[in-house]
């Protein structure tokens, strides 16, 4: 596909955004800390978007409890790293990153196994059906957030970031701290692939289509199905991860994470288009650049800017930026 | 996977369809081994709307069959019923011998039947070169596509090689038509069925359409066709089957409905 | 008469209407038949989850919206009465210009949420009442010096309406008829005619309009019926009965903060009790209404025992733990949308129609 078919409006957004904010911020070092901020706050929500925005698209499947697996992701996590102390506790970066390299797969892992009962369990029998879909995964979040508070208990645990990946560095003027850049670098990593795979894969091209049209992928031979399946479970498992990178960022987790995070992934799929990769991206930056631009400039109206921005975004193209074709 | 809840409530479904008039059919008799695909008494509900009122339709090996009637018909349903799109609610669908009422879709396509839907079914947002990769089930890059194959389909069809990195969905209706039958042969198949391919087409494109079944007839693929556009049956089918009120009321030969123009009057009030 | 009066929307089932009739009787004698705080408590919220419930329901049951934002015009109510109370001083002025302050406010809101509902698909709808309810429960407890920010507000209610006023000096019947009582039958009265009107809007001819945009929005706007006015309008009076219902909350809590009012529980709440009740039946949601309050207040007394006893396992006696009653809501919930889709209400009517047979 050639650039000129790509529609380069939306990905303006962001610089526009970046750069419309630039006269309130005061002094240039602010506004690059803050962006560096948002950028890797919506590099982290990207990557939970990204797996639900799919499985909307895909199987029109509208899984209202996906916060389930990022909190799942985010409390695993700190067990893994409460077990390495003398990993994180040292002062060498690859010693550090030997230790959440493992977090980050076990979480992934856990979060992917759950996802595989939950899509067995919970969405399968209610295909088809919407106002279910939506009652039964809620419930499914409920479930899954009483049963860790059972597991890990239901007040909020601490998950300091190990020791070389703390601080920051110095661009300039600018302090810019040395997590949010590994998210940046993560987050454009998991985007790179996935592109990667849908466009240079078949099992991706099957994907895109079955997005367009479930019933003609079907006609074709393919058990689209099973390719749901797979696209649920990673989805889950990338909100595992997801939810390690988000419990590190804040640098503490509590069991009602899924639902709060929840919100937000719904603002960027709705901002991004059901079933857009890239739109799930641009949500996300969007997304998260605004909550630290206000978070710094108006704190009292951080979440309702998000929502403001989502309407404007959604009377501009009312199915999204990207939306995609058939539906 | 389609879900039709059955809608009560407010609107009652439409009357049921007066009984058809005076015609009877009149079969052509065939020995079992030459009915590639046979329908036996099938009857398909959509919701509360009974739309096939029992079908019998026989496919032969090797030949075209064209399958014709006035919109609502249900011709389309009866295509759709075969694929496993939707359900039939009563009786037999046979491909081969083995009973494929009950199959999924993707099992039916398995069996070498290569569909195309009346809206074409192309994928807009993929290049052509991806629809047809996705239509070629044995290759899993493009290179591995038969390579001779496609030299062919691009003979018969030269907007799918011209616009083969481009989008589908820049294509004009009829190149997108084009698009549609060249994916259903991109990999022999035992069995096409296809919904109204001439529609929109320009008639220089009719012919190209025309040669590229005849050709495929030659190589001994089965074809079941919708059509509105006479005059494309007329060239190209061997058997015919006309549909009305969701049966078939009439199947035999074409020739033998083109020579009889009574029978053309009051099957499809006009004359081939 | 009495057919008149429930808009002719019959039981249709004998159980069902022995417990309707049953639960009447023990709402309206409940201070005397239930001696104690807390069962009064009980009472209370049943008038109140009802008149909630059903307003959910007309929006959900009855039109088809979903819609998360319907907690947000529960708090609304009762912050109204909170607000005014609190800054007017406890008269009934006070309290008549908290409820319609609150009533306009929803008016506006609820328009303009219901107009954008139309321009946008009903999944991207549902996602952002979600996120709106959410925005404004933070915005509830951040506006502390108007709202009591986190800690949300106590306030007085008029005179007749306080604990400490008696109306007679001795005890009738063994209970005293005090402040607490007479707010009681004020809630039940309210509760009562609520419930009675909303039976007469979806027993008429708009209601019956509001079901046919429900099964076929296409074929409805075919035949003439402008779904755009429809759908607003019940949208507006689906949320103005929500807030009458947080107005009867305040008044009775005495109290209104962003959780009291504004939770996501309470919307989960809501979906239980109208899932489990019967979507599309206004006695679906009183019938579950009180099931539902009367289980969790006293079924979380259960689960202590029963968390106690298994002591001796650690897990389980953890999964039973009276804190963890949300699990068993989830689960009760979600076991309710497979096997009960239509809900108690529905499960009776249809028992009963067989019978018949």
């Amino acid at each position: 596909m050639s650039l000129r078919d790509i529609d380069l409006k939306p990905l303006l957004l962001v610089p526009a955004l970046a750069l419309a904010v630039l006269p309130f911020m005061g002094s240039p070092s602010t506004w690059l800390t803050l962006t560096v901020a948002g950028l890797a706050m919506g590099m982290i929500i990207f990557i939970i978007a990204s797996g639900l925005t799919l499985v909307f698209g895909l199987m029109d499947v509208l899984n209202f409890g996906h916060g389930v697996f990022i909190a799942l992701g985010a409390f695993v996590a700190t067990s893994v790293l409460g077990s390495m102390g003398d990993w994180t506790g040292s002062d060498e970066l690859w010693r550090n990153l030997v230790a959440v390299l493992p977090a980050m797969l076990v979480a992934m892992a856990v979060a992917g196994a759950v996802g595989l009962a939950f899509e067995r369990f919970i969405v399968r029998p209610v295909y088809g059906q919407h106002l279910k879909q939506i009652l039964i995964t809620m419930g499914g979040m409920i479930i899954g957030e009483e049963l860790i508070k059972v597991i890990w208990g239901p007040q909020q645990i601490a998950l300091p970031l190990p020791e070389a990946l703390r601080g920051g560095i110095y661009l300039g003027d600018a302090a810019v701290e040395k997590y949010r850049l590994l998210a940046v670098v993560v987050g454009a990593l998991v985007f790179a692939v996935q592109v990667w795979v849908l466009s240079r894969t078949k099992i991706g091209l099957l994907i895109r289509a079955g997005v367009q049209d479930r019933e003609m992928v079907e006609s074709l031979g393919y058990r689209i199905r099973r390719v749901f399946v797979g696209v649920f479970v990673v989805g889950s498992a990338l909100a595992g991860l997801g939810g390690v990178m988000w419990g590190l960022y804040q640098q503490n987790v509590v069991p009602q994470m899924g639902a709060q995070v929840n919100v937000l992934i719904f603002i960027v799929i709705i901002i991004g288009g059901l079933g857009s990769t890239g739109g799930a991206l641009i949500g996300a930056l969007l997304v998260g650049l605004m909550a630290n631009y206000t978070g710094f400039l108006a704190p009292k109206v951080a979440l309702f800017s998000n929502i403001a921005l989502m309407v404007a975004i959604l009377l501009w193209r009312p199915q999204g930026v990207y939306p995609v074709a058939n539906r | 996977m389609s879900h039709y809840h059955s809608k009560t409530g407010l609107f009652a479904p439409p009357p049921a369809p007066a009984q058809v008039a005076s015609v009877k059919p009149a079969r052509a008799p065939l020995p079992d081994a030459d009915a590639l695909l046979r329908l036996e008494g099938v009857h398909t509900h959509i919701g509360a709307y009974h739309i096939l009122h029992g079908v019998d339709l026989v496919v032969p090996r090797g030949q075209l069959t064209m399958l014709l009637g006035r919109n609502g018909a249900g011709k389309t349903t009866t295509l759709r019923t075969i694929m496993g799109l939707w359900q039939a609610s009563q009786g037999k669908v046979v491909f081969d011998g083995q009973d494929i009422t009950r199959l999924h879709t993707p099992h039916i396509a398995h069996l070498n039947i290569a569909y195309v839907p009346e809206n074409m079914g192309i994928f807009a947002d993929l290049t052509v070169k991806e629809n047809m990769l996705l239509a070629a089930r044995h290759a899993k890059r493009a290179s591995q596509m038969d390579e001779a194959r496609l030299q062919w389909i691009f003979k018969l069809f030269p907007a799918v090689e011209k616009f083969w990195n481009h989008p589908a969905g820049k294509l004009s209706g009829g190149q997108k038509q084009m698009l549609a039958v060249s994916r259903a042969i991109v990999e022999p198949r035992d069995l096409l069925i296809i919904d109204e391919p001439s529609k929109g087409l320009a008639p220089v494109m009719i012919n190209n359409m025309i040669d590229a079944f005849q050709q495929l007839k030659a190589s001994g693929v089965t074809i079941l066709l919708v059509e509105q556009n006479i005059h494309f049956a007329k060239r190209l089918g061997d058997q015919v089957a006309v549909m009305d009120n969701g049966q078939v009321v009439h199947a035999g030969s074409m020739q033998a409905l083109a020579d009889d123009e009574a029978l053309q009057q009051s099957l499809l009030g006009l004359a081939l | 008469m009495l057919k008149r009066l429930i808009s002719n929307d019959l039981p249709r089932s004998r159980v069902l209407a022995v417990l309707l009739v049953a639960l009447l009787v023990a709402l309206a004698f409940a201070p005397f038949i239930f001696p104690g705080v807390k069962a009064l408590n009980v009472a209370a919220k049943v008038l109140i989850f009802l008149v909630l419930v059903a307003s959910f329901d007309l929006l959900l049951g009855y039109t088809g919206i979903v819609s998360f934002a319907h907690t947000m015009f529960f708090g609304i109510g009762a912050y109204g009465v909170a607000i005014a109370s609190n800054h007017l001083g406890p008269t009934w002025g006070a309290l008549a210009v908290g409820v319609l302050g609150a009533l306009g406010l929803t008016l506006a809101l609820s328009l303009a949420v219901g107009l954008f509902s139309l321009r946008v698909r009903a999944i991207f709808f549902a996602m952002i009442t979600l996120a709106v309810a959410s925005a404004f429960q933070t915005l509830a407890s951040q506006l502390s010096e108007v709202t009591g920010g986190e800690d949300g507000l106590s306030f007085k209610l008029p005179p007749v309406l306080s604990p400490s006023f008696e109306l007679f000096e001795n005890p009738v019947l063994g209970v005293m008829v005090d402040g607490k009582l007479i707010s009681y039958y004020l809630l039940f009265a309210v509760a009562l005619c609520l419930l009675l009107a909303l039976l007469r809007i979806v027993n008429s001819p708009f209601g019956r309009v509001l079901q046919a945009i429900r099964e076929n929005e296409f074929r409805a706007e075919a035949i003439g019926y402008r779904v755009v006015v429809y759908r607003t309008l019940s949208s507006v009076m689906s949320a103005l009965f929500a807030c009458l219902a947080g107005a009867m909350l305040a008044v009775w809590l005495r109290y209104n903060g962003p959780d009291t009012s504004l939770s996501f529980e309470i919307m989960m709440d809501v979906l239980l009790i109208v899932v489990m009740g019967g979507m599309g039946t206004v006695y679906g949601a009183a019938i579950g209404s009180a099931l539902f309050l009367v289980a969790q207040s006293y079924l979380q007394d259960l689960l202590r025992l029963a968390s106690e006893a298994t002591a001796a396992v650690p897990t389980l006696s953890a999964l039973l733990s009276p804190d963890r009653w949300l699990l068993w809501l989830g689960v009760l919930f979600v076991l309710s949308v497979y096997y009960f889709p239509t809900g108690i209400v529905g499960r009776l009517r249809v028992a009963a129609a067989l019978r018949k047979r």
